[in-house]
């Protein structure tokens, strides 16, 4: 099937056949491997990507259930070389170890706070409880993500 | 953990939809949210031939509040009903019970309806539906025939809908206000289904005491199902600590809970009758 759709900003189209997941879609025809994929059945939210604004994973979603969609991956949402601002505190306060789940933990911590940039600690937890990492014990991603909210308090939609 | 190789078709109206799965049978299976669906996919529990997606059909993502209660169109995400303004007012048991819905890309994507023809023990929608009274609407090729969602639920993942049939909503009777009400489940994560929960209300007479309570329950026997025993204990009553413990030990009675890797029938049986009196606790509060 022929779908069309935006990923970070660029049109893409492309054909691609039914049974093929966003996720796979992301990464084997777009080459963009920043989304990655764990358990492929939607328990550990690392291929977590934003659709129209709203984390979605990308396991449970076909590539042509996202015709017409706007996309946005954890490659969309770096600073070229230099550090994002949620990136910066993820590094500051070490909430990644193995990086696996990171491009999840990123991607859901952008939608949550661009939606909610005053989340509070609980609500950072209830939201981050949907997204498995086996290194950090969870508390240095939560630090993270309560620092990085001044940054989206301060403006739209960083970065 | 790939999905099998199926056909995509997204039908722009119920008729074309309803015309899909007249033509491929069996064959055809309709995808909402798809939170239920594409783990069976990657699981390999189904391989249909052909998935009709509903998400271009309109008039499925409709929110209605009026006299005559809530109206929950099909395609109505978990996430809508959190932002709904009306609905906290409207029916707050539902909006409370749909909080404890999965995790919160899950919430961005899954749907009432997908939850409803679904039917797990354990999931929240259907244990509200038929706990409130729900009705389950349903088009077919011979039109709309209303279920209640007491008889819609007919096992584990098992509901009357006939082959052909798509569900387009469901409808909540009205809440009154002064009505007493609560929802406790247990998950060992939160976002995970529950091991057992319980949806429950009743209203006050003139002299303060209970009438028409509605105690359900989720996760505890192979379907949601309403208490009689443990409503017939909280009917009538002050709901003062006695009837409380009386209505909890008689939900514990009156369920059937199946053992699993995750709990046995003893645990489950105990954690009825602690989330009731929990939630006795608080509506009475």
């Amino acid at each position: 099937m022929r779908i069309k759709l935006k990923v970070n900003g660029k049109t893409v189209e492309a054909e691609v056949a039914p049974r093929i997941s966003l996720a796979d879609f992301l990464r084997d025809t777009l080459r963009l491997t920043g989304t990655h994929l764990g358990c492929e059945h939607g328990v550990c939210g690392a291929c977590t990507v934003i659709v129209d604004g709203a984390a979605v994973r990308a396991c449970l979603m076909l590539a042509v259930q996202a015709h017409g969609e706007q996309i946005v991956t954890v490659e969309g949402l770096s600073n070229d070389d230099a550090l994002s601002p949620l990136q910066a505190c993820f590094r500051k306060h070490h909430a990644l170890q193995c990086g696996f789940c990171t491009p999840g933990m990123i991607t859901t911590a952008h939608a949550l706070l661009t939606e909610e940039p005053d989340a509070d600690a609980d609500r950072v937890r209830e939201v981050l409880s949907g997204n498995i990492c086996r290194c950090t014990g969870y508390i240095p991603i939560i630090e993270a993500v309560l620092e990085a909210r001044a940054h989206y308090a301060d403006q739209d939609a960083p970065p | 953990m790939k999905f099998p190789d199926f056909d995509y078709a997204c039908p722009k109206s119920l008729d074309e939809a309803l015309g899909l799965l007249r033509l491929h049978g069996d064959d055809a299976v309709l995808l909402a949210g798809g939170q239920s669906l594409m783990p069976l996919l990657a699981f390999r529990l189904a391989a249909p031939g052909l998935l009709v997606d509903l998400k271009d059909v309109p008039g499925l993502g409709d929110i209605g509040i009026d006299g005559g209660g809530v109206r929950l169109g099909a395609f109505v995400r978990w996430c809508e009903i959190d932002r709904n303004a009306g609905l906290a007012a409207a029916h707050p048991l539902l909006v409370e019970a749909i909080g404890h819905v999965a995790h919160y890309q899950i919430r961005n994507r899954g749907t009432v309806g997908g939850s409803l023809a679904y039917g797990d023990p354990a999931a929240e929608m259907p244990g509200i539906a038929v706990t409130c009274d729900g009705e389950i609407i349903v088009m077919g090729e011979s039109g709309e025939r209303r279920v209640a969602a007491a008889d819609f639920f007919l096992g584990a993942l098992t509901t009357c809908l006939r082959p052909g049939e798509i569900i387009t909503g469901l409808h909540l009777p009205p809440w009154p206000a002064g009505r007493r009400w609560a929802f406790e489940e247990f998950a060992r994560r939160r976002g995970d289904f529950a091991l057992a929960g319980t949806a429950l209300y009743y209203d006050l007479d003139s002299q303060g005491r209970a009438t028409d309570a509605h105690i359900g329950v989720i996760g505890a026997a192979d379907r949601p199902m309403r208490l009689a025993q443990a409503e017939r204990m909280i009917n009538g009553s002050t709901v003062n600590a006695d009837a409380i413990a009386a209505a909890a030990e008689a939900a514990s009675r009156e369920v059937d809970p199946m053992e699993d890797f995750h709990a046995p029938t003893a645990y489950r049986r105990a954690l009825v009758e602690t989330l009731v009196a929990r939630a006795l606790t608080r509506a009475a509060g």
